[in-house]
């Protein structure tokens, strides 16, 4: 399990972050650092200063340090992160960990559109609202969001798990696959081919296991529905054309 | 003698014709739309419609044997540390692992490394036999994000984000359940035997300023190694061309309508998007007018099929072609030695086009592990290989004759129309007359 790595990675800070001060040296610069280290490498906890909104902080790490970045970001912050442990201390922009393989990312305030979208795996915590098209196409990822989510969320979501502790907006999980999406406040409207499901003892367990992975507490699995695929739309059927 | 009157000729009406009427009853019988592969079959203004002017008092030509004629490009100078120098101006066009069997991508791999050009994945991810078979290799970065990973971003040659496709512009990938095989259900982290309906949009980001920002974050991701290109559909290309150009494209690949594509709606293939031939002179002016021709390369599709088709091209302004449907015949699509096969689809070899079915005869747009027995990879990459070569020494054999020490010195100036058409859209005049429609006034 990667996410063991992280926290592994995040106990053995035996010696001081490495700090990178975005407004002294240019982004590039960062990511390049990130991308030079080598499994083994001591340097496993960074701390970015004065991200002021910047683009793209810490894509595409591949190895399982800690990286904590003070202040908020803009689009595409942690993209297909594979292994790192982020977090935003402040909100990010559009895309936050978009294709993330593995890893976590946690957002101390809210997320704009698209947060996770695509994801294959890893955990993306928001601990504030997300917007629109959370988890768009999510692939594996498992998404946590303490606050709200706006419309469209998990469109075309085809699997990972979608955990909203407040509401969601409008049409929920469209055009689903076989993502599990679960609320524990009230769902705008769910969109094509997505349904309430029973809510099973292996999904309590499951969104359990969520729950205490992205360090909520005093919020009980018993709270949330279930919604997922109808799977009526998975092969063309003319008479379902209407659905569209 | 009794007078009978003189019957009249039976007549067929050139609007409702025969395959109107099919398609009628056909409609009228499913209720369904009808899905196809290929691009687009009508009769459209082509590069058949221009003529080169050759060599005459005033320009000499070079010896076709002996002067040399340059074919080589280099595509992504204008960012990336890392640009990809192909040999010859001739490219693989993008085809999905899942649209496509294992051996007819490594075959186009193997094709294309014989002839020293790049190979494209498709809406499916990277597959073992494209990377290993391809010597350079383009990553398609698509709406659906099939198989995407950071891992095969960066073992990529170039990265290409795929904004549209000339058989459909505005319509996302398609792939009907009967060839989502266990392999190609994994790669796309879809249930097996679903039919799968790729997006049509990005699902992060929308419009030029994001692209912008997304193209910056591939870059960061591959450490601004990798040429990037945009693709896109037939559409608008003068704009599209400014925009992908504005938001920091190395390349912009521009699909036209005869550009095929693994399956979609007839009526989306046939009335969306502009003819290839309409595309290049828009395309090359937004270049021209921003002072990047030549800094960030075009490359066009659809509908090449010739040497001389790849001449005209490069002589309008695109730095290089693609093949994506004549490559697949060079592999052995619709070959009439699977007539009977075909027959038995109620098809004939050449009008085959039904590749989403997966039970293509000759074993290349298909997941049917019998069917595609029948591409041997090494024979079908070696005839893929055979085929560039010509069109390579075709091309080389009418810049010469127009005296071109390199193909990208071909000039509209070498051209001329066959048509008031394609007079109008290569912005060339119409034979025999100093007349290029839209020019000087009228």
């Amino acid at each position: 399990m990667p996410a063991i790595n992280v926290f592994k990675a995040a106990r053995d800070q035996s010696h001081a972050s490495r700090i990178f001060d975005l407004s002294e040296m240019p982004l590039r610069d960062l990511n390049q650092a990130l991308h030079n280290l080598t499994p083994g490498s001591n340097e496993t906890a960074w701390e970015v200063l004065h991200p002021k909104g910047s683009h793209s902080v810490a894509v595409g790490v591949d190895q399982p340090i800690t990286i904590d970045v003070r202040g908020s970001v803009g689009y595409y912050c942690g993209g297909m992160n594979d292994g790192s442990a982020i977090t935003v201390h402040g909100s990010a922009g559009p895309g936050v960990g978009e294709n993330m393989m593995s890893g976590s990312i946690t957002v101390k305030g809210d997320a704009s559109q698209y947060a996770g979208a695509t994801g294959k795996g890893g955990l993306l915590v928001i601990e504030g609202n997300a917007s629109s098209r959370c988890g768009i196409s999510m692939k594996g990822i498992d998404i946590v969001v303490h606050g709200n989510i706006g419309h469209m969320s998990a469109f075309m979501a085809q699997s990972g798990n979608l955990v909203v502790l407040g509401d969601a907006g409008d049409a929920l999980g469209d055009s689903i696959y076989e993502a599990r999406l679960f609320v524990r406040g009230k769902v705008e409207s769910l969109g094509a081919d997505c349904i309430a499901k029973e809510m099973r003892p292996e999904h309590l367990e499951l969104l359990q296991g969520l729950l205490d992975r992205a360090g909520v507490t005093g919020v009980k699995a018993a709270e949330f529905k279930r919604y997922g695929s109808a799977r009526t739309l998975y092969n063309f059927n003319i008479d379902n054309a209407d659905a569209y | 003698m009794t007078y009978r009157n003189p019957p009249t000729t039976p007549r067929k009406s050139a609007t409702f014709d025969d395959y109107t009427l099919s398609e009628i009853r056909r409609a009228a019988a499913t209720g369904i739309y009808d899905i196809r592969g290929a691009g687009a079959k009508r009769k459209l203004p082509h590069f058949d419609d221009l003529l080169f002017l050759g060599a005459s008092i005033s320009r000499y030509p070079l010896e076709g044997y002996r002067e040399r004629c340059d074919t080589s490009v280099v595509l992504g100078s204008r960012h990336a540390k890392k640009p990809i120098e192909l040999k010859i101006p001739i490219t693989i066009a993008g085809m999905s692992f899942g649209s496509l069997s294992g051996p007819a991508k490594e075959a186009l791999g193997r094709g294309a490394t014989l002839s020293g050009t790049s190979t494209t994945t498709g809406d499916g991810g990277m597959t073992e036999e494209e990377r290993g078979h391809s010597q350079t290799l383009v990553y398609q970065y698509l709406p659906s994000r099939y198989g995407m990973n950071p891992r095969d971003l960066r073992r990529a040659d170039a990265i290409e984000i795929v904004v549209g496709q000339g058989a459909k512009p505005g319509g996302g990938g398609m792939l009907l359940g009967q060839k989502i095989s266990d392999r190609v259900a994994e790669m796309r982290t879809l249930p097996k035997g679903i039919d799968q309906r790729s997006a049509s949009r990005h699902p992060d980001w929308t419009g030029p300023d994001d692209l912008e920002i997304k193209i910056l974050e591939l870059r960061e991701i591959t450490d601004w190694e990798k040429p990037i290109y945009v693709k896109v559909g037939g559409a608008r290309p003068y704009y599209d061309t400014a925009l992908a150009v504005k938001s920091g494209a190395d390349v912009v690949v521009i699909d036209g309508m005869q550009g095929g594509t693994a399956a979609t709606q007839e009526v989306f293939i046939e009335n969306v998007g502009q003819p290839t031939l309409a595309c290049i002179r828009p395309a090359v002016q937004a270049l021209q007018d921003l002072g990047m021709h030549r800094k960030v390369q075009l490359i066009v599709s659809g509908g090449i099929r010739n040497g001389a088709d790849v001449a005209k091209a490069l002589a309008l302004g695109v730095d290089a072609v693609s093949i994506g449907t004549a490559a697949l015949v060079a592999l052995g699509d619709n070959d009439p030695r699977w007539e009977a096969d075909y027959n038995e689809l109620g098809t004939t070899a050449g009008a085959y086009d039904d590749w989403h079915e997966g039970r293509d005869p000759a074993g290349i747009t298909t997941q049917d592990p019998e069917l595609m027995k029948r591409v041997d990879p090494i024979a079908a990459g070696r005839r893929l290989a055979n085929y560039l070569k010509v069109m390579t020494l075709e091309a080389q054999t009418i810049a010469r004759a127009c005296g071109k020490n390199s193909l990208h010195n071909l000039e509209p100036e070498d051209l001329v129309a066959l048509t008031i058409e394609a007079a109008a859209m290569a912005g060339v005049p119409l034979a025999g007359t100093n007349w290029i429609p839209g020019k000087n006034g009228f």
